[in-house]
């Protein structure tokens, strides 16, 4: 297709998900969203965002294939390294000096590296065992990736440097089990950790934890969703909890940013102060 | 120079570069007078590990507040913004800017394909695009759109880019208003300033 999508063909496809499949992308950012509508458009050859909406009539399966399209699943373990490091550091031994426990949430996990890096972390600091994890996305199939946790030997070599950079003392591979090009993580590594679909936009708060990871979510979502979804996340959070959002991500234009308190700036590291 | 360039009705412009286009680009910032009012975007491919210090870099000569936004960060005259490492960087409706984490693109993240596309989408024949030095094609779909639209195209001369492939890509896929040599482009804006002063 070569025109631009109009924003009332945009408005035409999130009316009909909402009506017909209980999503709702209306506020979506706009230009990342409609790029990606252009990309499934093209990826299957679609001749307009018409034809794209009588697919979903004609074949209601679709859809779960389009969600998938749609998201952006990119991610690294380790990423941002000085993140994590100051995770190790300060934020989850404060929790577990007080607590004895912690309770985390990965919202928006995509294919899990993020909470393998969790796992690995907290294995170093000897308190796996102290841990209960939830993941979530929106997307089934990325779900499915993320809990059969196996990762392509050539985005190993980014990972291996990230936890590098983090400060990591072992031998980054031996957490996981090579099988045929593909790098699986040890399963008594992650068998603390329950992975789930939940929809930020749709779902409400299901359990109170000590520390959200909600990284690269929010920047799809535009300021009036993103509004709504940290109302969601402050809900989700033990007072005192701390939220982590991407390294390029802000909460400062958000209607509760009063409720939180910045832990670290530079790595975007709130803490819930206020309920 | 046609004169009919010389209003003072821009938007934005956005630069674009990789291999070669640092060292232009820092003289370029540093030759800008520190009220110049139209909103700059920067492209720059770079390293994507490298989190800090390319600003400082680019700052040392420059009286511009140079700076990376975050992500749905209101635009600002004045400003410079800078493409964080390993994120895109695009031009919203609203007079916001939007980072991503989409794929990369031309094997870069960020691309400049990506921040002319969406400026082009939303600030129209309003925009100026510069694409200096750069050892790939990254760009040229950018600067076409920007055409497309009704903007400003202008390279770095070929001859003088220290990588020209990038420049010259550009100059394939569509027509080019402006090609000249940085100091000449330095001269351009420096004569829009003068429009705005008016
Ligand atoms: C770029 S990934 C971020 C992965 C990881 N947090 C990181 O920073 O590396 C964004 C993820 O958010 C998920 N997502 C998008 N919309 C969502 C929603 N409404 N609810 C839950 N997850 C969502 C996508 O499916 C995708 O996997």
């Amino acid at each position: 297709m070569q025109r631009d999508i109009e924003i009332a063909e945009l408005r035409r496809l999130t009316q009909y998900i909402d009506d017909n499949f209980d999503y709702d992308f209306k506020n979506y950012a706009m230009s990342s969203f409609t790029r990606r509508v252009r990309r499934v458009i093209e990826l299957y050859k679609f001749t307009s965002v018409e034809a794209l909406i009588k697919k979903f009539k004609n074949d209601p399966a679709f859809f779960q294939e389009f969600v998938s399209e749609i998201t952006v699943n990119v991610t690294e373990m380790f990423r941002d390294p000085t993140f994590w490091s100051s995770l190790r550091d300060e934020i989850i031994p404060e929790v577990i000096k007080e607590h004895r426990k912690i309770s985390i949430w990965h919202a928006g996990c995509s294919s899990g590296e993020e909470v393998i890096s969790m796992c690995i972390l907290l294995k170093e600091l000897n308190c796996l065992e102290s841990a209960t994890i939830v993941a979530t996305d929106i997307d089934q199939s990325i779900i499915n990736k993320a809990k059969k946790a196996s990762f392509s030997s050539k985005n190993m070599e980014l990972n291996k440097q990230n936890y590098e950079r983090y400060g990591g003392k072992h031998d980054f591979l031996s957490y996981f089990v090579e099988d045929n090009g593909f790098f699986y993580i040890k399963p008594e590594l992650i068998e603390r950790v329950s992975f789930r679909v939940q929809d930020l936009v749709k779902g409400n708060p299901f359990s109170k934890f000590d520390l959200i990871l909600c990284r690269n979510v929010m920047i799809y979502f535009n300021q009036t969703l993103q509004n709504e979804v940290l109302k969601k996340l402050h809900g989700s959070l033990f007072k005192y909890g701390n939220l982590a959002i991407g390294s390029k991500e802000s909460l400062i234009w958000c209607d509760i940013a009063n409720k939180f308190v910045v832990v670290n700036n530079e790595e975007k590291i709130y803490k819930k102060i206020k309920d | 120079m046609k004169s009919s360039f010389f209003h003072n009705k821009y938007k934005g412009i956005v630069i674009g570069g990789s291999a070669g286009s640092f060292k232009p680009i820092t003289k370029l910032l540093a030759d800008l007078p520190k009220d110049f009012p139209i909103p700059i975007f920067l492209c720059l491919h770079r390293l994507k590990h490298v989190r800090h210090g390319f600003i400082e870099a680019l700052s040392i000569k420059s009286s511009k507040p140079i700076f990376e936004p975050l992500d749905k960060e209101l635009v600002r005259p004045g400003m410079v913004y800078l493409a964080p490492a390993n994120y895109h960087l695009c031009i919203e409706l609203g007079n916001t800017v939007s980072l991503s984490t989409e794929g990369l693109i031309n094997n870069s993240r960020p691309a400049i394909d990506l921040t002319f596309k969406t400026a082009a989408y939303v600030y129209k024949e309003k925009l100026i695009g510069i694409l200096f030095s750069g050892a790939n094609k990254d760009g040229a779909l950018g600067m076409k759109a920007i055409k497309d639209k009704g903007g400003v195209t202008i390279i770095q001369d070929p001859e003088e880019s220290m990588m020209n492939t990038m420049p010259q890509s550009a100059k394939q896929v569509t027509e080019i208003d402006f090609c000249l040599e940085a100091e000449k482009i330095t001269n351009f804006l420096l004569d829009l300033y003068k429009a705005y002063q008016k």
